[in-house]
């Protein structure tokens, strides 16, 4: 280990995937503490998803494409010049300069230049309206200029090509693609899946015309067609070039550093050039004379760059260029030796012209391993056969299995929990099965969008989407979890359908759902979901069916650390009189209770035994407090800031309406928590736009914001409504919430449930401002049922001598359980740590 | 532990398919009264896996017929027949035999 004070300087040169890739990993890897990076990128925008970039064209913004917003450069401390192109490296004083003049002096010089578009030089090529096809600029020029054309000719049939085909698709051009080769991907295909691959792309009205070299671009000024030199000619009024990209090596060469004979700066396994101190990664460097054009390899190679940088070399070992697409709504997928050009290889080959479908594998010479293949039209075997290729897993005796429809089984599936552990899901992130599995085992993963946020599996090319779906779901349901439509070994049904039967049933008890439509005895997961379903249709009182409740709906008290309990008195808006606050604060010092403000506006009261619970809320309930819900999934709080009744901005009155809504909804029973706010102006000091539902006070009414969450994976909420006034805002808030509580999975929140429903936000917006479906009057009559049904649970539970015989820690004593033990923090008592 | 059968609580004291926890001698008992199942289970009330005296607060289940109750901290679910946990192999719980006679459920240390 060197012994520095100061920190090493490296200077990235580019900000595209990879380039970004290198910074994300020094970050990750915690080598900031050591290096301080700075970045110059020759585009407006910092990096961003190159490889979606035809979603820019279905609704994507260059927000939703970028890696990272720009703030986290900034929070992580990389300096991000953008905009701004390197002109020159000075390897002596070891200085770079930008266009703007700026100098920056580097320890490590690392050239992530990326590749551009090669244009070839076709006369015409000058004329308005022909474009490349490779950043969001050329993107917006093409969105532009499509304004006014009808047609386009895309040159070039490759992948690039193909996605550059299905953004003038998308604009509504009609769409030629003009290929120099008799095949479209002529790297990844052979001839016969580049036939099925045609006839796909045909049948969504696009001209495919391979075989053909375009002699010149006709025109006045503008584009008006193409000639080739066949001597046939079609008109369009655009051209998209696509044929092919070429390293950015113009400064490696200004700076003297060795390219390779067609292009692109020469790296050793190290990725270090021709001089000391400079690297190249990425689409700009030739490894082994090889330009690798995908993000995978490049992934890699800002690894091997940084693992030497750090002392630590690994080396990067060349790359399998696999790849698997949706072209044009087409799979397309080409792995290893996809076309069989070793030495001794076989193929297998699966055709089938009606659906369009085109499979071949290629084994090797003793027929043993899988070597490569091609998948056209259905690609779903994709991720299997490439684990097979790459763990090297000896095939099955009739190897055609693996790629005919419905064989028999048991030779067909390499199941995703055949794999080995070491087996890599994700080949992007170079994530294993293991890791994903244990993360899921350990209960960190709720769900897949968790795997990808811990492990950044499936954020690279997504590719492994399906598979790691595939290894979540399996994974539960080795753990004995099931999270597929049924809910449990007990009901063969989702909770949309229980709900339903529940309320065309007119069933009011766990009992009686168990015996007409389940199982078995029940469990831990039906058993509560249930006793919420319940609640939402009937909102009877909870205790009477406590073996259903979860120990915090059970003793209404949310558990904590050592078994005492938790007690959340409810305050409307978080606004509480001076008398109210004394209460708290005598209950508390009176049963020792430690004391907390909690985020959502109230007091928590922790520490509660058992046996005193009862007692605590038998002096709340004297002073006027309610139940506040804090332990049941249902609707948590309703913050606000102060609004017009202090606030000098304010123009509504927040906190009066927080506390009405909050008394409206308190006691609903959901799917999960609900929490909500209130904010008086447009300063949005309530946070309202992180909650599922909030409202933010305008001129002239409310702004409804619905379906946002803080938690594990934060998520704004979305615009429902604007300008409505109080009266419209209620009966849409009655409408959205009872639509959710309806048709959400258990445990779902309201943003992951909104990400899921078919249509998203324009749908909801139409079931709940519009009624498309024609439900809204039945939602209302629900909720105002559930609004005039509500009770104190506390309360109820108080005054019934049966249920308080429930808050006692023995059956048979009054003793309080000994095991207990409490240490002091800070002047308050918490459990002792466990 | 010597072998000794230890009178107990009501079976109708025990909410139905709930659990109570009862203090015998210096020890912490849960018992369960699963009406469903129509039988009534006793274990130890420390779950082995946070080392806190709550079994008896769990939900009690079956997975594939076997009865089990489920930790109301993190849902390690534990046989009442066998004591083994059913959702890791790392720890177990101690049951004991119950009889239940004249309403009243007795339990053998």
């Amino acid at each position: 280990m060197k012994n520095s004070t100061k920190r090493k300087n490296i200077v990235v040169v580019g900000n595209g995937m990879v380039g970004y890739k290198f910074c994300e990993r020094m970050v990750e890897q915690g080598h900031l503490q050591n290096f301080k990076i700075s970045v110059f990128g020759e585009e407006l925008y910092p990096a961003y998803d190159r490889v979606q970039l035809s979603s820019f064209f279905n609704g994507l913004t260059v927000e939703d494409l970028q890696l990272s917003a720009s703030s986290w450069y900034q929070e992580v401390g990389i300096d991000l010049y953008l905009n701004e192109l390197v002109v020159a490296v000075d390897t002596k004083t070891r200085t770079v300069t930008s266009q703007n003049g700026r100098t920056l002096g580097y320890d490590e010089l690392i050239l992530a230049t990326g590749s551009s578009a090669f244009v070839p030089p076709i006369p015409g090529i000058e004329r308005d309206g022909v474009f490349v096809y490779r950043t969001i600029e050329d993107l917006e020029r093409i969105e532009q200029y499509s304004k006014k054309s009808k047609s386009a000719a895309v040159i070039g049939g490759g992948l690039l090509g193909l996605e550059a085909a299905k953004a003038t698709l998308d604009l509504g051009l009609s769409t030629h693609v003009v290929e120099f080769a008799p095949k479209l991907m002529p790297r990844q295909l052979d001839d016969k899946g580049s036939a099925v691959l045609v006839s796909k792309i045909e049948s969504l009205g696009i001209e495919v015309h391979t075989d053909k070299q375009t002699k010149c671009i006709q025109g006045n000024g503008a584009v008006t067609g193409l000639d080739f030199m066949d001597g046939s000619k079609i008109a369009v009024d655009m051209v998209v070039v696509s044929a092919g990209i070429r390293p950015r090596d113009e400064l490696a060469k200004a700076v003297g550093l060795a390219v390779g004979s067609r292009g692109g700066i020469v790296v050793d396994q190290n990725m270090q050039t021709s001089k000391s101190g400079i690297y190249a990664i990425g689409e700009s460097a030739a490894f082994e004379d090889k330009i690798y054009g995908l993000v995978k390899p490049g992934f890699d190679m800002a690894q091997a760059a940084i693992d030497h940088i750090i002392g630590a070399p690994s080396g990067f070992k060349g790359a399998d260029m696999s790849t698997k697409l949706k072209l044009l709504g087409v799979d397309v997928a080409s792995f290893g030796d996809a076309l069989g050009e070793t030495n001794g290889t076989q193929s297998i080959v699966y055709e089938n012209g009606k659906d369009g479908v085109y499979k071949r594998i290629n084994i090797s010479a003793d027929g043993k391993y899988l070597v490569g293949g091609i998948l056209v039209g259905d690609a779903q075997d994709y991720n299997m056969l490439i684990q097979r290729m790459q763990s090297k897993i000896i095939l099955p005796n009739s190897p055609e299995s693996l790629i005919i429809p419905n064989a028999a089984s048991e030779t067909s599936g390499l199941g995703v929990m055949d794999l080995p552990e070491e087996a890599l899901i994700c080949s992007c992130e170079n994530i294993s099965k293991g890791a994903i599995t244990s993360l899921i085992k350990k209960g960190d993963a709720q769900n897949i969008e968790d795997i990808k946020f811990c492990t950044k599996a499936g954020t690279g090319c997504g590719g492994c989407m399906p598979m790691l779906s595939d290894l979540y779901h399996e994974t539960l349901k080795s753990l004995g979890k099931e999270v597929k439509k049924n809910i449990c070994e007990h009901f063969d049904y989702t909770r949309q359908e229980l709900l339903h039967l529940s309320k065309v049933n007119n069933i009011k008890t766990y009992a009686e759902l168990l015996q007409k439509h389940g199982k078995g005895h029940g469990c831990e997961t039906c058993r509560p979901l249930v006793g919420s379903i319940m609640a939402s249709l009937w909102n009877d009182v909870i205790l009477k069916q406590a073996h259903v409740q979860d120990t915090n709906d059970r003793f209404l008290a949310n558990i904590q650390r050592g078994g005492t309990y938790s007690v959340v008195p409810r305050i409307p808006g978080g606004e509480i009189t001076p008398e109210k606050l004394i209460v708290i604060g005598k209950v508390a010092k009176k049963y020792s209770l430690y004391t907390k403000i909690t985020g959502g506006q109230r007091i928590d009261l922790f520490g509660a035994k058992l046996n005193e619970l009862p007692l605590i809320w038998e002096e709340l309930i004297e002073a006027g407090f309610e139940s506040g819900h804090a332990y049941g999934k249902s609707l948590r709080t309703v913050k606000s800031c102060v609004g017009t009744t202090w606030c000098r901005y304010g123009v509504q009155d927040a906190v009066g309406f927080a506390i009405e809504i909050e008394n409206r909804y308190k006691g609903l029973r959901s799917p999960h928590k609900l929490k909500s706010a209130v904010s008086g102006c447009t300063r949005e000091c309530a946070e309202a736009q992180s909650k599922d539902f909030g409202l933010i006070a305008t001129e002239k009414g409310w702004n409804i914001f619905v379906c946002g969450n803080g938690g594990t994976k934060p998520q704004h909420a979305v615009l429902l409504a604007s300008d409505v006034d109080s009266a419209t805002c209620l009966q849409y808030l009655d409408r959205f919430l009872m639509f959710y509580i309806k048709t959400a999975e258990p445990l779902q929140r309201t943003a992951p449930w909104l990400n899921k429903l078919d249509g998203g936000l324009e749908y909801l917006k139409s079931v709940v401002i519009d009624d498309a479906l024609g439900i809204a009057a039945e939602l209302e009559t629900q909720m105002n049922y559930q609004v005039a049904t509500y009770h104190c649970e506390w309360k109820d539970a108080v005054e019934n001598e049966d249920r308080r015989k429930m808050f006692r820690h023995f059956a048979n004593s009054d003793d309080d359980d000994n095991t207990l033990e409490f240490i002091d923090v800070r002047g308050q008592k918490i459990p002792a740590p466990w | 532990m010597k072998s000794n059968w230890y009178e107990t609580v009501k079976v109708e004291d025990i909410p139905e398919n709930t659990g109570v926890s009862v203090k015998l001698e210096r020890w912490q008992v849960a018992i369960f009264n699963f009406k469903s199942m129509g039988q009534v289970f006793a274990t130890q009330n420390l779950c082995p896996h946070k080392k806190q005296m709550v079994l008896s607060r769990g939900m009690l289940g079956d997975s594939k017929g076997e009865p089990k109750v489920a930790c109301p901290f993190h849902k390690r679910t534990f046989s009442l027949q066998s004591g083994a946990c059913l959702t890791d192999s790392e720890c177990t719980i101690e049951t004991y035999p119950v009889k239940v006679e004249k309403g009243v459920v007795y339990v053998n240390l």
